[in-house]
């Protein structure tokens, strides 16, 4: 702001060093900025610059060819799907009921509930391919070898081997700390003045809680549910061991049966095939229906939440 | 909360025999029960709130209780060649010196982790190097530069970045960033730590970022407007009052950022060139990472192997880190959180 031309009777008042500093973190910081939104433009540019003129009906209604390099991808849009619609069924309810717990029902001094937050604080820190560990250790080979010494004594593993259960089991554990840490401030955001004037007409505590405030908290609980679902349905890690698979030729109908994904395809097409260069457009194009995905969800998220936010704040 | 508080207080207070000696008249909210289903659904809520307490207890006893046999069973041990194999040298047969090898197919399982910890030491620090003075700028810019409009664009397009599925980021560093690379520098492999650092960055930055802006725009105004009151150029209030009182946040964002550097998985999996060399100060030599190691291999072993526990022991490893890299930076976070409501009072 200050120039060298400035009167100088002004910097005698004001001993301070030149303020070239001042433009050098200012232009630094800038620079900083400039860096991360141009990665970010750079990313999802050369991605739609490769993948979009790629795109057609047939590719996002056909099934690939054996050897991936031809057709199209559905089964991986549909198994994607799959899973993140069981995973948000297995994992949304205990979300939200532990964010009302933690924003109704626990004390601020309860020693439960700040063990319950420690919890969620780890749970989200934990990496993903320990999950996948997880998955594999409890799921796939605890849970689901106990079903079939319990139902299906002396066959074959009908239960107790990969599966889309599995995946999106271990996917609802992943991001149970989504939905909580986001129902609890959507919680905390509805006045109180609501739970008091329910309370006073004579309402129960659980009345007000799921007749007044999470009606009212809604908005800002479907943002949690949303980015949840995204993140879950951008997980490979998890995935590897628990279900996803390479090739599938059908549709899987059944919680046991495997199935294909996008992102684990984008994994594997982009490392394992023997001919990457030829691989190269449809690689692009599923990263791109993945990036469309994601985004798409997360842009949702966004705008449901500042809507949210501002219909809270008078 | 406070007001529900005063409610409570209230019933407490009609409860109390009052200065009216008649007792006749029922106290206020005595003929009323809450019906049975409101308390069995609390109940429930309250039971269920305990699944994430469970859910952390449970994945780290399933991962532990798989590697845990490798310290009780002398056969698994013999197949590994006992324990310090692990960690310490070896004269494999076929070799002339002693030396770390991590090759798990093989008539001799060579299990040795050095090579994968300095595989993952190496990735990280090259991440955080370039990632947290970056995501630190940044973040100065954006609380103490930035307009509110330019805030409320920055913002929401560095979360979208964060976003983005890392397996399109290791995409993005295994078909972009590798080739841009190679054709920059004249690697030799194109496919290594660096190119592995710089995807990594990519998914470290806005977490580091957000926390780090959090912790910046904390720190009380009364703070930079005296500064600035007593003649304080805007840098010098930014670098000498602002960031050391937003130390400790930062400190944070770094810890918390560390952590999800080194349990990133499909980044390093897609880009590092997965070699597992000892090599700690070529960034442009391959390097395989533990995450890496237990993503390409624990869906080809069988269970119970020596090969099979000792990779759910670098799980539990990579478990027991984390941990407490986010207990110690979840814990700065929350005694900052704490100290500023205090003095909001």
């Amino acid at each position: 702001m200050s120039t060298p031309s400035e009167p100088p009777k002004r910097s005698t008042l004001l001993p301070t060093r030149t303020p070239a500093g001042d433009r050098a973190l200012h232009a630094a910081s800038l620079a900083a900025v400039a860096l991360v939104t141009i990665s970010l433009f750079a990313i999802v540019g050369k991605v739609l610059w490769e993948g979009v003129p790629v795109l057609s009906v047939e590719f996002l209604t056909e099934a690939p060819s054996s050897d991936l390099l031809g057709g199209g991808i559905l089964p991986s849009i549909y198994g994607t799907v799959l899973l993140t619609l069981l995973m948000t069924v297995c994992g949304v309810p205990v979300g939200i009921a532990t964010g009302i717990y933690l924003a109704e029902y626990a004390s601020h001094r309860s020693r439960t509930a700040s063990l319950v937050r420690a919890a969620v604080q780890n749970l989200a820190g934990v990496p993903s391919i320990v999950f996948g560990l997880f998955g594999l250790g409890f799921f796939v080979m605890m849970v689901g070898r106990g079903l079939d010494d319990a139902l299906y004594p002396g066959e074959g593993p009908v239960w107790g081997q990969p599966a889309v259960i599995w995946s999106a089991l271990t996917l609802a554990v992943l991001t149970l700390p989504v939905v909580i840490v986001t129902t609890e401030e959507a919680l905390r955001q509805v006045p109180t003045e609501l739970r008091a004037a329910a309370l006073g007409l004579g309402a129960t505590r659980f009345q007000t809680t799921f007749k007044i405030v999470l009606p009212n908290a809604a908005p800002g609980i479907l943002t949690g549910v949303i980015l949840a679902v995204s993140r879950g349905a951008g997980e490979v890690a998890p995935i590897i061991f628990t279900g996803a698979a390479n090739f599938l030729p059908y549709l899987p109908t059944d919680a046991r049966d495997m199935f294909m994904h996008l992102g684990y395809h984008v994994f594997a097409l982009s490392t394992q095939s023997p001919n990457v260069d030829s691989a190269r457009p449809f690689l692009f194009a599923t990263v791109t229906v993945l990036l469309a995905l994601t985004f798409g969800l997360n842009l949702t998220a966004i705008v449901l939440r500042n809507r949210a936010r501002r219909r809270h704040t008078p | 909360m406070e007001a529900e508080a005063e409610l409570a207080k209230g019933e407490t207070r009609a409860a109390r025999p009052s200065f009216t000696p008649a007792p006749a008249r029922k106290p206020l909210g005595q003929g009323f029960k809450t019906p049975l289903s409101h308390r069995l659904a609390e109940w429930a809520i309250r039971v269920v709130a305990f699944a994430a307490i469970l859910a952390i207890v449970l994945i780290f006893v399933v991962i532990a209780r798989e590697a845990l046999p490798l310290f009780f069973d002398a056969e698994a041990q013999d197949e590994i060649g006992g324990l310090d194999a692990l960690l310490f040298a070896r004269v494999w047969p076929g070799y002339d010196e002693a030396s770390h090898i991590w090759q798990p197919v093989g008539e001799i399982p060579k299990l040795n982790v050095i090579p994968l910890l300095t595989g993952t030491l190496k990735v990280t620090v090259l991440a955080m190097l370039g990632s947290t003075p970056i995501s630190f700028l940044a973040a100065i810019y954006v609380s103490q530069y930035a307009g509110h409009r330019v805030r409320e664009v920055l913002k929401p397009a560095i979360e979208l970045l964060a976003s983005v599925p890392s397996v399109v980021l290791g995409f993005f560093a295994l078909v972009v960033l590798a080739s841009a690379v190679q054709s920059l520098f004249g690697t030799t492999y194109r496919l290594n730590a660096f190119v592995a650092a710089l995807g990594l960055s990519l998914a470290i930055i806005p977490l580091v970022f957000t926390i780090a802006e959090d912790a910046l725009r904390a720190v009380p105004r009364e703070l930079s407007s005296a500064a600035l009151a007593l003649g304080a150029r805007k840098h010098q209030v930014i670098l000498r009052v602002i960031l050391p009182a937003a130390l400790p946040g930062l400190a944070a964002a770094t810890i918390l950022g560390l952590g999800r550097a080194i349990g990133e998985t499909m980044i390093v999996l897609m880009a590092s060139g997965n070699a597992a060399v000892v090599d700690l100060f070529d960034p442009t030599s391959s390097a395989r990472t533990i995450t890496a190691t237990l993503a390409a291999e624990l869906g080809e072993v069988t269970p119970g192997d020596p090969h099979w526990r000792v990779l759910f022991l670098l799980g539990t490893v990579l478990f027991a880190f984390t941990f407490v890299l986010n207990r110690v930076g979840a814990g700065i976070i929350d005694r900052l959180g704490r100290r500023l409501r205090a003095e909001a009072r």
